[in-house]
């Protein structure tokens, strides 16, 4: 009874509209005449219009997904989108459809871009191809600066490398211990034991033998970026992101995202702060994080800091460790300057291994150490760098992946015979701390006179100057002209604070291991030269 | 009954079809947010069943790794692994260890050791270090940060290096070159750049097991077998290319290019130049790559003639930027511990992401140096590849006859460091199974490790692929014997 009276009532109200006929019998005309109508606004509208917006929904999605994963592909940052007319797939493809016709497969012609004759490369490597290359390079490979040669050429302050004290080397040092058995035949990727010994001796030395490293725990890859890739890979997964205190090392960006495709968010450190890493705001970006809906699994700290050379403090890896636990995170620690440091005896080098080791075994698990060998031996030219994790999946698994960026057997022997003497680590390590702190005395203080001030800092092979003053306009873009007198005017390629992600403009990385005395010489009445320009045109 | 009920009125009436859409399609939104979030933490609750295969105990509030990471640090079960795992834990040795097991399973030869051991002892510390003019040691040569694509000269060496080997009839060009830290990094990078996560490159089968992992570790594209037949000699061709390629499409999934290694792996046969033409004609009707490994084109000891797809591909018939080519050194100068490996592609945006890529894996510059002067000292060259081409045929004639006479066939091959035998008549089941089975009496009852066929995804059970480079000569009566026992207690 009621059933009857609602299909009335509803066939009635649709009628009303279509026909204007009212009443109970014309709409039963209406069904038995209309059987269609009938199903649709009868019962069955209910059941169908539940199925077909949801396939609707569903095709919308399925074609979304797959238009995206097209999209990147057409790139039209490119050159080359000239010769492949692919910029907007749609277009070009219903403009191929029409002027050829000739194959009726609508298939064909919307799923490979074009008919046309080049071939893309995928979506991925398009993004690589834009991203990445130190601005200034270009330029110093171009027209390096030679003291004899091209004494006008550019000087590398951008490149934290150490040239002047790897020539100490002898050449006995090196060259014992190459035999063509040991170094042709294929080898475990992940490094020889001999070498792991060595490598966790010179580490541990970095932190004045305060800590052990457990040869085991090693993972030895070609250079440090391998490593910190290598190890974004085990912690996050595609879509996840780190937290990264700013300013930062410009390659993270490259070893974090561009194959991994792990996000990073940056957590900006101010001047006022000393550039200290503060848990307040880690905790604040943590939150944003997971307010957008990304989730964090870990933070990348370097120590001592790139670009600023402070070291951090025992009482603040305790904090950013507490933090990580709190959080159930990972932290990657970067020591990769840990054997650079120079400056008082007060200042001490921290690893956070040793952190680590008053803590719980199963959370020691979240502690990785990325370590390089170039840059503290001043042989980046070698490509050795170290992963050291207290967590046994994370070695398993990047054992195996050092196959795509393995250390070569030469490279391994080379550096064993080098420095597997105790003796040598350890007048190594005396000698490049007092030199640096040598020439990075001598370079701030030639930049202090000219007022330029810098952080305190007591590690890297690098100084962090405080240029604001010399800016014309307090943003980015007087940041970024500044930098382009540097290159032009005073032929000096130095590193400026927002390729290191810096929020305040006006800051500069000058590397200075790289200068003989007599060089920072010529830096100086260069950047002389640049000051007084800055003032004139105030 | 409108004015009594008239929320039914709604829901019943002509709103039917309105609120019927809208009601399903916010229900279905809000479930695919639900598994959505539900799928990229895995975690957080200790009762999820994933986190407590794992970790070792169940501690709460222990860190994981990540989903992906998860797969590449467990064991593997691909038998080219565990064999290589086996010998590993217990290596034939002549003298300290007879009952060990031998090693039939990793391409390397040793065949020219003597030649190599005596250009590195005359030119290694000379190779490496550059004088400079006052002729003092000049560490920064090496030391220094260098383009991470490799150093010029060693792109021309290499150049040069590969043209000679191939016959002298293409050349290539330096800067179409990157240097990488071996052949493995080299397909990674490559793969990575040419598919998307998701897409797939057909590969015909039986191929090198290594792919597996150099490809779907990291790079998350598929490999989609084109199975080659025995009565081809497991030669690929155009139909069951095509086949392959509908039937990915018909799945949804997109085919990026064709990967393939020649001379082929496992089998040793080599591609001839019509074969060339007609996969390079196929990948240009469907606009995809074409990925030659060609790690063993020096490694060439039959009679027929090896072709490069670089000679192909500049014929001038094709678009050449779909063309990629993969070589490395460490099987044609069985220097593997080197890690040298080369991309050599036409296409220009790859060519610029891989040099990027390569601060990852780049070669370290004592190693570059070391490789200019010995791949420039052309008079070594000529005789390291006329003497390693040679002996590795003496090797397989003397192999493959020991087999012969115990009843066992090989199939046709003219290159490579190895042999691919067909031990079907060992077989106590025609199958899969009955495959393992063999391969598992062949390790640890005859106690010789050689790769079997389901390792590299043949698609016909019996198949073993034999290394036999690194063997001396005195080794292979012992394998004989083993094998022949093994047979006459399968047969019997």
């Amino acid at each position: 009874m009621t059933r009857t009276g609602i299909y009335r009532n509803r066939s009635g109200t649709s009628d009303s509209e279509t026909s204007g006929d009212d009443g109970g019998g014309g709409t039963t005309v209406m069904r038995v005449i209309v059987p269609l109508q009938g199903v649709v606004q009868g019962r069955g509208g209910l059941v169908l219009g539940s199925v077909i917006p949801c396939a609707f929904f569903y095709f919308l999605q399925f074609y979304l997904k797959r238009n995206r994963r097209d999209e990147p592909e057409p790139d039209p940052d490119n050159q080359n989108s000239a010769s492949s007319p692919g910029s907007e797939p749609n277009n070009s493809d219903s403009s191929s459809e029409l002027t050829v016709l000739s194959r009726s497969l609508s298939r064909v012609v919307t799923s490979p871009r074009n008919s046309g004759t080049h071939v893309s490369v995928s979506g991925r490597a398009n993004s690589i191809l834009r991203g990445g290359d130190s601005p200034g390079k270009k330029r110093v490979e171009e027209d390096p600066y030679d003291e004899l040669d091209n004494p006008d050429g550019i000087i590398e302050l951008g490149l934290a490398q150490n040239k002047d004290l790897v020539s100490d080397y002898s050449k006995e040092e090196t060259s014992i211990g190459l035999s063509l058995s040991g170094i042709a035949s294929y080898e475990p990727s992940d490094g020889l034991m001999e070498l792991k010994m060595v490598v966790a001796r010179l580490m541990s030395e970095a932190t004045k033998n305060t800590v052990s490293f457990d040869p085991s725990q090693l993972v030895l890859t070609s250079g440090a970026a391998a490593a910190v890739e290598i190890l974004s890979f085990c912690l996050a997964d595609s879509g996840n992101a780190f937290l990264v205190p700013t300013p930062c090392s410009p390659g993270f960006d490259a070893d974090v995202k561009w194959r991994n495709g792990v996000e990073i968010i940056h957590v900006p450190c101010r001047s006022s702060d000393n550039f200290n890493i503060s848990v307040t705001t880690l905790d604040r970006a943590f939150s944003q994080a997971k307010k957008r809906g990304v989730r964090i699994r870990g933070i990348i700290i370097s120590n001592p800091s790139n670009p600023m050379g402070s070291l951090l403090s025992r009482e603040n890896l305790y904090a950013i460790l507490d933090f990580t636990r709190e959080k159930n995170i990972h932290i990657i620690s970067n020591e990769i300057f840990a054997g650079s440091t120079h400056g008082d005896e007060e200042a001490e080098f921290v690893s956070i291994a040793e952190i680590a080791d008053t803590e719980e075994t199963f959370d020691k698990e979240r502690v990785h150490i990325v370590y390089d060998l170039s840059k503290d031996l001043s042989f980046p030219g070698l490509r050795t760098g170290a992963i050291y994790s207290f967590n046994e999946n994370v070695l398993a698994a990047s054992r195996k992946l050092t196959t795509f960026s393995p250390v070569s057997s030469p490279s391994q022997h080379l550096l064993i015979s080098a420095i597997s003497k105790p003796e040598f680590i350890q007048t190594y390590v005396k000698t490049n701390r007092q030199r640096l702190q040598r020439i990075y005395s001598e370079f701030v203080k030639g930049l202090k006179s000219l007022g330029i001030e810098c952080t305190r800092s007591n590690g890297g092979l690098f100084c962090w100057a405080d240029m604001r003053g010399l800016i014309s306009s307090y943003s980015e873009k007087g940041e970024i002209e500044l930098w382009n007198k540097f290159l032009n005017i005073g032929k000096i390629n130095i590193t400026p604070g927002s390729s290191c992600h810096c929020i305040e403009p006006g800051w500069f990385r000058f590397c200075f291991s790289n200068l003989s005395e007599k060089d920072v010489l010529v830096v100086m009445n260069r950047i002389r030269k640049v000051c007084e320009t800055c003032k004139s045109q105030d | 009954m409108r004015l009594i009920v008239p929320l039914r009125g709604v829901i019943q009436g002509r709103g039917g079809l309105f609120v019927g859409s809208l009601i399903p399609c916010c229900l279905f939104y809000v479930l695919q947010l639900y598994l959505k979030r539900r799928r990229s933490p895995p975690d957080p609750p200790p009762t999820s069943s994933r986190s407590n295969l794992f970790s070792r105990g169940n501690s709460i509030g222990r860190v994981r790794v990540s989903s992906r990471a998860v797969p590449v640090a467990k064991p593997t079960d691909s038998p080219y692994y565990i064999g290589l795992e086996r010998v590993k834990a217990d290596p034939y040795d002549q003298m300290n260890n007879r009952d060990g097991i031998i090693q039939l399973g990793l391409a390397e030869s040793s065949l020219c050791f003597d030649l190599l051991q005596r250009w590195m002892s005359e030119n290694l510390m000379e190779s490496m270090m550059i004088q400079s003019d006052d002729g003092e040691f000049d560490i920064s040569s090496i030391a220094m940060y260098k383009p991470f694509e490799g150093l010029l000269e060693l792109r021309v060496a290499f150049a040069d290096f590969m043209s000679r080997i191939m016959g002298g009839n293409v050349s290539f060009d330096p800067s179409n070159m990157v240097i990488t830290a071996g052949g493995t990094p080299a397909i990674e990078v490559l793969a990575f750049c040419l598919a998307d996560h998701g897409n797939a490159l057909l590969i015909p089968s039986p191929y090198y097991p290594g792919f597996d992992r150099d490809i779907k570790f990291r790079t998350g594209v598929e490999l989609i077998p084109v199975h080659c037949r025995s009565s081809d000699n497991f030669t690929v061709t155009v139909s069951a290319l095509e086949q392959a390629f509908n039937q990915a499409r018909k799945r949804g999934s997109k085919v990026s290019g064709i990967l393939f290694s020649n001379p082929s792996n496992p089998v040793g046969n080599i591609l001839s130049r019509e074969t060339l033409h007609d996969i390079l004609r196929f990948a240009q009707e469907k606009n995809i790559h074409v990925i030659s490994d060609e790690i063993f084109a020096g490694s060439v000891y039959g009679d027929k003639e090896f072709v490069s797809m670089a000679e192909v591909a500049v014929s001038g018939e094709f678009d050449k930027s779909r063309v990629h080519i993969i070589y490395g050194l460490s099987k044609d100068l069985s220097i593997p511990g080197f890690r040298a490996g080369v991309i050599y592609s036409f296409h220009e945006d790859v060519v610029n992401a891989a040099k990027k890529l390569m601060r990852f894996s780049s070669v370290p510059v004592p190693v570059q140096r070391i490789l200019i002067s010995l791949l420039s000292d052309t008079r070594f060259i000529e005789e390291y590849m006329a003497s390693h081409r040679q002996r590795i045929r003496e090797k397989y004639i003397r192999f493959v006859e020991g087999l012969k006479q115990l009843g066992i066939p090989c199939a046709e091959s003219d290159g490579g460091l190895y042999c691919w035998v067909d031990m079907r008549s060992l077989l106590t089941s025609y199958s899969e199974k009955g495959e393992l089975e063999l391969f598992e009496k062949l390790l640890s009852v005859a106690k010789i490790n050689a790769t079997p066929g389901t390792a590299c995804y043949c698609i016909e059970p019996g198949w073993f692929r034999c290394c036999f480079t690194a063997l001396a000569d005195e080794d292979i009566p012992v394998i004989m014997a083993r094998i022949r026992q093994l047979a006459e207690s399968a047969r019997s």
